[in-house]
């Protein structure tokens, strides 16, 4: 693996940590992102066609 | 003379999953939002998982980790995987907050969380056969886990032989009969109506 993946994955992860709950960023950008997704699909609304049916 | 088992089948089926509700081409106004969208997902995940995983088998680890097309397609498995997880997460949010589990609908809730767990469990073996630095971590982290709860001899994950069979061939076979059973199920008694959906939208249950 070359090049800036090789820079961005080849180190150990950084985490956080608070008493006894730890996470690492990565997992944690990972389920924010799922977070946002679940909200995205219940909020925008579904396409439809010229004549107002649900495609 | 009694019924044949063949014919009391038969018409078990043809009264539970008329082949109108095995492939409707029509569908309850509430289906159009994209939350209902995460189930269908999720299988085509699983769809390319399987093909890429037929290739993998095919050609083999001296394949997927040199040439170039073997590490893409060994990417395209592994990739398949992360996004089959995140539809397969969000469409167990999108039907615990809508309790799923109405309408008669138990069995197809409950055949969805145990594919949730046989993924998790195929995933993991697949974690460890992956034959590299990465698997060879991970099997020896877990073995001292598995080993505390007493079932490290019977389930050795340091056993690539073992580990290879259970990804291949047992857990892939227990996780696609589930899911058809779950798809089977989700068209005998229909996709589930949002909480607040009027009553006369909604489609029947049935048992």
């Amino acid at each position: 693996m070359t090049g800036w993946i090789a820079d961005f994955m080849n180190h150990p992860a950084t985490y956080l940590k608070s008493g006894w709950f730890q996470i690492s960023v990565t997992n944690l950008v990972v389920i924010l992102l799922m977070l946002a997704i679940f909200a995205l699909a219940v909020l925008i609304p579904f396409p439809k066609d010229k004549d107002g049916h649900h495609k | 003379m009694s019924e044949m088992w063949t014919a009391k089948l038969r018409k078990k089926w043809q009264k539970n999953l008329p082949i109108e509700k095995l492939l409707p081409d029509d569908q309850p106004a509430y289906v159009a939002s994209w939350i209902y969208v995460f189930g269908v997902l999720t299988l085509s995940a699983l769809a390319m998982i399987i093909f890429s995983g037929i290739i993998l088998a095919f050609e083999g680890p001296a394949w997927y980790h040199t040439s170039d097309a073997g590490k893409f397609v060994n990417s395209l498995h592994f990739w398949s995987v992360q996004l089959f997880f995140v539809f397969m997460v969000i469409h167990l949010w999108g039907k615990f907050w809508m309790a799923a589990w109405r309408g008669n609908r138990f069995a197809t809730w409950a055949t969805g969380a145990v594919a949730f767990i046989a993924s998790i469990a195929t995933a993991f073996t697949g974690y460890l056969v992956q034959t590299n630095f990465d698997s060879q971590w991970i099997s020896f982290e877990a073995k001292d886990g598995f080993n505390s709860v007493g079932v490290g001899a019977w389930f050795t994950v340091t056993n690539l032989g073992q580990m290879l069979l259970l990804h291949v061939a047992f857990l892939p076979l227990i996780l696609g009969a589930i899911t058809v059973v779950h798809v089977l199920m989700v068209r005998k008694r229909g996709v589930v109506p949002p909480i607040d959906a009027e009553p006369s939208s909604v489609s029947e249950g049935g048992r």
